[in-house]
């Protein structure tokens, strides 16, 4: 936890009762006070809709047109922000109040370099020259670990990352020295790797030149990990607030429990099913993409997955962790058939697909699905959510209409959808559309489910819903399933093994009390210390 | 939104008058608008005619009423036929890609090289003037921008999650493609289909303006603005209602288009 | 700086098939019309032999792909033929006509993208506010106006009602600048009306996606004022749709262009093409076809080639 630094009495940034209406006098903000002192690092936490990324931007009056403030005041270093004309705040804005974004592949102008954009800042706050701005700007970027800062002046955003672009966001941003930063979900279009890296780069720049930072998240494990203090959000209303030892550890509302409650714990460990022979297997399989390059990467073909060979028993659960670009998205869909191999072979029942009869493997593809990552894109948006779920039992032969009716009602019932048939996928929340995608996976009593990333775009309470939806429906079907993620928390509660991958390799694998416990790799190592949420709540337990 | 709405039914509204206009011009017209009068040329608007007669004394209303009639039809004809071709085509095209895909591309690229009215001046010179011809050389000329927005949404349609969704499903390529890729392109179709409608009425209108169109003397409103050029100073009215009939139908099918385009944005769709 | 070299170089390779084709397509348009052209040219007292000679001299006795190679090859060397008409060089009549049109082409499309693009970005930035409906209602109306008929009302205004300017005819800038302008000012002026309608638009719409975008409210968050914002971060990106418009426009023009010509009754290709079809002047018809074809290809490869400029990202693909 972070060391307390000097509370002065005098808040930094007070906000207070403000209230915030979007058009059609929709309430997005409704009498929320909160305080940040100089220094201090205070997390502002809700899930989507809470108001929480429109209470920051006030503070620089950059809320979007339509939103309006509708009463109460925001006080910068004692001067209300919201009765400022736009010249005053001008001043404000980059000098003494800074702000970082949450899409790192937007933020940055496609259109000018990295140099450029980081120099025009200070040359509109400070007097000093062209070179001596540059300068500044390599310095910079070296904090922020950026290799070779001098050819990154020169390079445009499109040639970086999306944890490099982040990194040197904060590096714009931190070159002007402000006395407070605004965070706004800065790591949550990263994966937990590169999450670390850029809160630990922020937390070092801001900690030596004394900037309180606000930080907007809905990742409690960040918050416990980071914050100070938090102020906790629901639908544009204040909830709970005070220092994170005692809101996390001992929170008074219900919604606050809510929220801890989704955080994952450690479950007893699941007993692992019987080992029978495999369901699945993968021979030694490598797939190849051809090459891409940019400056700053390699432009050889790209191994995804290198040499790796694993099985899976029938009912078994297995995870497949591992951080962005580790092949763990492509070995799941090359299990499904649905990637080329370059080498190697998968085996279905015992049978190589390699060499199958085309029965065979039909009868692959029928017992295979995959739930797939982005609940938004995933689903026809001119079909209903019954045909959706519907669709699989085309294959199905002798159903009459009135049995597969009578299926689809049952399974909607299960997945706690009942009665939404009739609905469009549009109508739909993210937790809700993701409950179909499952609904139609598993209709078909599959042997076998590959689930991608299925829970990643979703807030930790929808998250908690959908994993235990999923756990609950296994352990019911029975299937055999292959969980990807990168995030080592949430899979801890659903499997019975858990695969680390990095770089196209499966680097270790083990039981769920093997790899959490006592891990080997050093990769396992550092995804696990990059998963906050598990540390949080085995302190809390502590 | 609101001002979208308005939109939509101001377009609808003018592009109802004018296809009132052309449907009455079907069963009834106050005059026979091929009706020669030597006695009446050139009245200014009255009670009697509306909007005045031509230099053959012939009523300006009707001739304008058949007029629409005419270039609806045509229009119409056109953009179906467009429409149709450039579907099938870029259906193919998208799907199937590969050689046919790029020799189908090159071949359209080639008829887009010729702008704007071009390739129908061309295809006119070999037909000869007549409506069927209009229709034909139009309609080949628009073929390739259909062609070419329906491939880049059947393109873009097969990256789409739930078109994966639907293989890993079972189903076949050709169930895929009829079920989930065709049906999610018909909004980009639209949109275009709307906007070339009033490409085709100006295209028309300035075929026949030059000559190149329907005939005399059957009236359509290019034609009818070609001959009133000469009447210009003496004979004002002559020129004003044909023009501001084009002008009106570009002005509701812009506007239609307009917030057919909105309303079928993808933005607005989810979320 | 090879990426912008790879990408100008794959770009002018695929204009060759598509230049291939455009002629292979006018070659048979003129092939297709009916009727002999020999006989046209010749009249009906004609003799066999006199057919027959000249139907050699324009080597229309020998097989169809033949025919195709020896015209391509004249065609490559800049010889299109004669005019039927008055046995004028086909290639210098294109070439004085062509910058008859040219000239009101770009100079009416360069002054309608210097309103259009001020107007569209401040449009995108005031968004919903009256102004910004009265420059969309504004916009749109000047698109809907067929040209013809905007040319013909401001000619009856200006030139005959108030004989402010000449009704017809035109002078080369080269013989009489002064004169030249006031036989332009018409034409150009209803290209400038309608063409700023379409350009407007399309200059909103891309400010507007822009707009929208994060970099810009991270501009505002530097502490850029709002010019400096929608000059140094919008304007670049926005831009790019808008050039892709105009080079569209001046294609379209190009090939529209002879309604205005009509009206305004200027020695322009349009006119030439229209006049060349009812005299029956095929080698005029087919020169014109080919000539505007290549000049809308040149002008989409330069459009094309200029893109890098305003989008990095698009040489690095």
């Amino acid at each position: 936890m972070s060391d307390k630094p000097a509370m002065s009495d005098k808040p930094l940034l007070s906000v207070r009762n403000l209230n915030i209406e979007g058009p059609n006098r929709l309430r997005i903000l409704n009498d929320v006070s909160f305080d940040v002192a100089p220094g201090e690092i205070v997390a502002l936490v809700g899930e989507s809709g809470s108001g929480k990324t429109m209470a920051a931007r006030a503070a620089m009056q950059l809320l979007p047109a339509g939103v309006l403030p509708a009463g109460g005041e925001v006080l910068v270093d004692g001067a209300d922000v919201l009765s400022m004309n736009e010249d005053q705040i001008r001043k404000l804005r980059g000098a003494k109040i800074g702000m970082v974004f949450q899409e790192p592949m937007v933020s940055l102008n496609p259109a000018h370099t990295i140099g450029s954009q980081l120099t025009e800042g200070l040359l509109l706050h400070e007097n000093i020259s062209r070179d001596e701005a540059r300068s500044r700007a390599e310095t910079m970027l070296e904090r922020v670990q950026i290799m070779d800062p001098r050819a990154c002046i020169k390079a445009y955003p499109h040639q970086f990352s999306g944890g490099m672009r982040q990194r040197i966001m904060l590096a714009s941003v931190m070159l002007l020295k402000p006395k407070l930063l605004i965070a706004d979900e800065p790591t949550t279009a990263l994966d937990t790797l590169s999450q670390r890296e850029v809160l630990e780069v922020m937390v070092e720049l801001t900690r030596s030149s004394g900037t309180a930072v606000l930080l907007i998240t809905h990742n409690l494990g960040l918050v416990a990990q980071y914050a100070n203090s938090v102020v906790v959000l629901e639908r544009g209303r204040l909830v709970e607030t005070g220092p994170v030892e005692r809101v996390l550890r001992r929170p008074e509302q219900t919604y606050t429990k809510a929220l801890i409650n989704a955080l994952p714990r450690r479950e007893p460990d699941r007993v692992p099913a019987a080992r029978t022979s495999p369901l699945i297997a993968a021979e030694n399989v490598s797939v190849t993409f051809p090459g891409a390059g940019t400056a700053f990467s390699s432009a050889e073909p790209k191994l995804a997955v290198d040499g790796v060979s694993l099985s899976i028993c029938p009912g078994e659960a297995v995870a497949l962790v591992g951080g962005s670009g580790s092949g763990k998205t492509t070995l799941g869909r090359a299990l499904l058939g649905l990637v080329p191999l370059s080498s190697g072979d998968i085996r279905f029942r015992g049978k190589a697909m390699h060499s199958a009869t085309k029965a065979e493997k039909r009868e692959f593809r029928l017992s295979a699905q995959l739930v797939f990552q982005d609940p938004y894109s995933s689903l026809d948006p001119r079909q209903t959510i019954a045909e959706i779920v519907a669709e699989p039992l085309d294959h199905v032969p002798g159903l009459s209409r009135a049995e597969r009716a009578g299926r689809t009602r049952e399974m909607l019932e299960e997945v706690g959808l009942g009665g939404f048939g009739k609905r469009y996928p549009h109508a739909l929340s993210g937790g809700q559309r993701q409950r179909v995608a499952i609904a139609r996976a598993v209709i078909r009593n599959p042997a076998f489910v590959v689930a991608d990333e299925p829970v990643s775009a979703l807030d930790m309470t929808i998250q908690k819903q959908v994993l235990d939806l999923f756990r609950k429906l296994q352990e019911q079907h029975g299937f055999a399933c292959l969980f990807i993620s990168h995030d080592l928390g949430a899979v801890s509660r659903m499997a019975d093994r858990i695969m680390v991958m990095n770089r196209g390799k499966v680097v270790e694998e083990g039981s769920v009390g093997d790899i959490l416990d006592r891990p080997q790799h050093d990769y396992t190592k550092a995804l696990l210390e990059a998963a906050p949420t598990l540390a949080i709540t085995e302190k809390m337990s502590a | 939104m609101k001002r979208l709405r308005i939109n939509g039914i101001l377009g609808a509204l003018l592009l109802g008058i004018v296809g009132g206009l052309a449907l009455i011009s079907v069963f009834w017209t106050p005059y026979d608008p091929m009706k020669v009068s030597l006695r009446e040329r050139l009245n200014p608007p009255s009670l009697i005619h509306w909007l005045g007669t031509d230099e053959f004394g012939r009523d300006v209303l009707s001739r304008i009423m058949t007029g629409a009639a005419e270039s609806l039809v045509v229009s119409i004809c056109t953009v179906a036929f467009a429409v149709l071709f450039g579907t099938l085509i870029g259906l193919f095209a998208g799907y199937v890609r590969g050689l046919a895909d790029r020799l189908l591309m090159v071949v359209s690229d080639a008829l887009l090289a010729f702008p704007g009215t071009l390739l129908a001046l061309g295809i006119m010179v070999i037909v000869g003037p007549n409506k069927y011809g209009i229709i034909v050389a139009l309609g080949i000329a628009y073929t390739p921008s259909v062609l070419r927005i329906v491939r880049a949404s059947v393109l873009s349609a097969r990256e789409r999650e739930y078109v994966e969704a639907s293989r890993v499903i079972g189903n076949s390529e050709l169930v895929t493609m009829f079920r989930h890729v065709l049906p999610n392109c018909t909004a980009p179709l639209v949109v275009l289909a709307t906007s070339m409608f009033g490409w085709v009425v100006l295209a028309e209108s300035g075929l026949s303006f030059l000559g190149l169109g329907v005939p005399p003397p059957a009236p359509t409103w290019g034609n009818m603005l070609a001959s009133a050029r000469p009447h210009m100073e003496r004979a004002i009215w002559l020129g004003f209602a044909p023009g501001l009939c084009i002008a009106m139908t570009m002005l509701g099918v812009n506007l239609l288009g307009d917030a057919l385009r909105d309303r079928f944005d993808p933005r607005m769709e989810d979320r | 700086m090879t990426g912008h070299a790879t990408y100008i170089g794959k770009r002018l390779l695929w204009t060759l098939p598509t230049l291939f084709l455009v002629a292979l397509i006018v070659f048979f348009i003129v092939r297709l019309i009916p009727g002999d052209p020999v006989q046209v040219i010749l009249g009906d007292q004609a003799t066999e032999q006199e057919i027959a000679v000249l139907r050699a001299q324009y080597g229309l006795d020998k097989p169809i792909p033949m025919q195709f190679a020896l015209w391509m090859g004249q065609v490559l060397q800049g010889d299109l033929g004669n005019s039927i008409t008055n046995n004028q060089p086909v290639m210098s009549l294109l070439l004085s006509r062509f910058q008859v049109s040219a000239t009101i082409v770009l100079i009416a499309v360069t002054l309608a993208t210097l309103i259009a693009v001020p107007a569209g970005l401040l449009a995108a930035w005031k968004q919903n506010t009256t102004l910004d409906v009265a420059i969309v209602a504004g916009a749109t109306l000047l698109m809907s106006v067929p040209s013809f008929w905007l040319g013909l009302i401001l000619l009856l205004i200006f030139g005959l009602k108030l004989a402010w300017l000449p009704v017809y005819g035109y002078v080369p800038f080269s013989e009489n600048p002064v004169e030249a302008l006031r036989y332009m000012i018409l034409p150009a002026a209803t290209l400038i009306l309608i063409e700023v309608g379409v350009l407007t638009r399309m200059a909103r719409a891309s400010a507007m996606e822009v707009l929208r975008l994060e970099y810009v409210t991270h501009a505002r968050a530097k502490g850029l004022s709002n010019r400096q914002v929608l000059l140094k971060h919008v304007l670049p990106n926005a831009f790019a749709p808008t050039w892709t418009m105009i080079g569209l426009v001046l294609g379209g023009l190009l090939g529209g262009i002879a309604v205005l010509e009509t009206v305004f009754t200027l020695p322009g290709l349009g006119r030439l093409l229209v006049d060349a079809i009812f005299a029956r002047d095929y080698p005029v018809v087919q020169g014109c076809l080919l000539f505007t074809a290549l000049i809308y290809v040149i002008v989409n490869l330069i459009v094309d080639l200029c893109y890098p400029l305003f989008d990095p990202r698009v040489s690095a693909s």
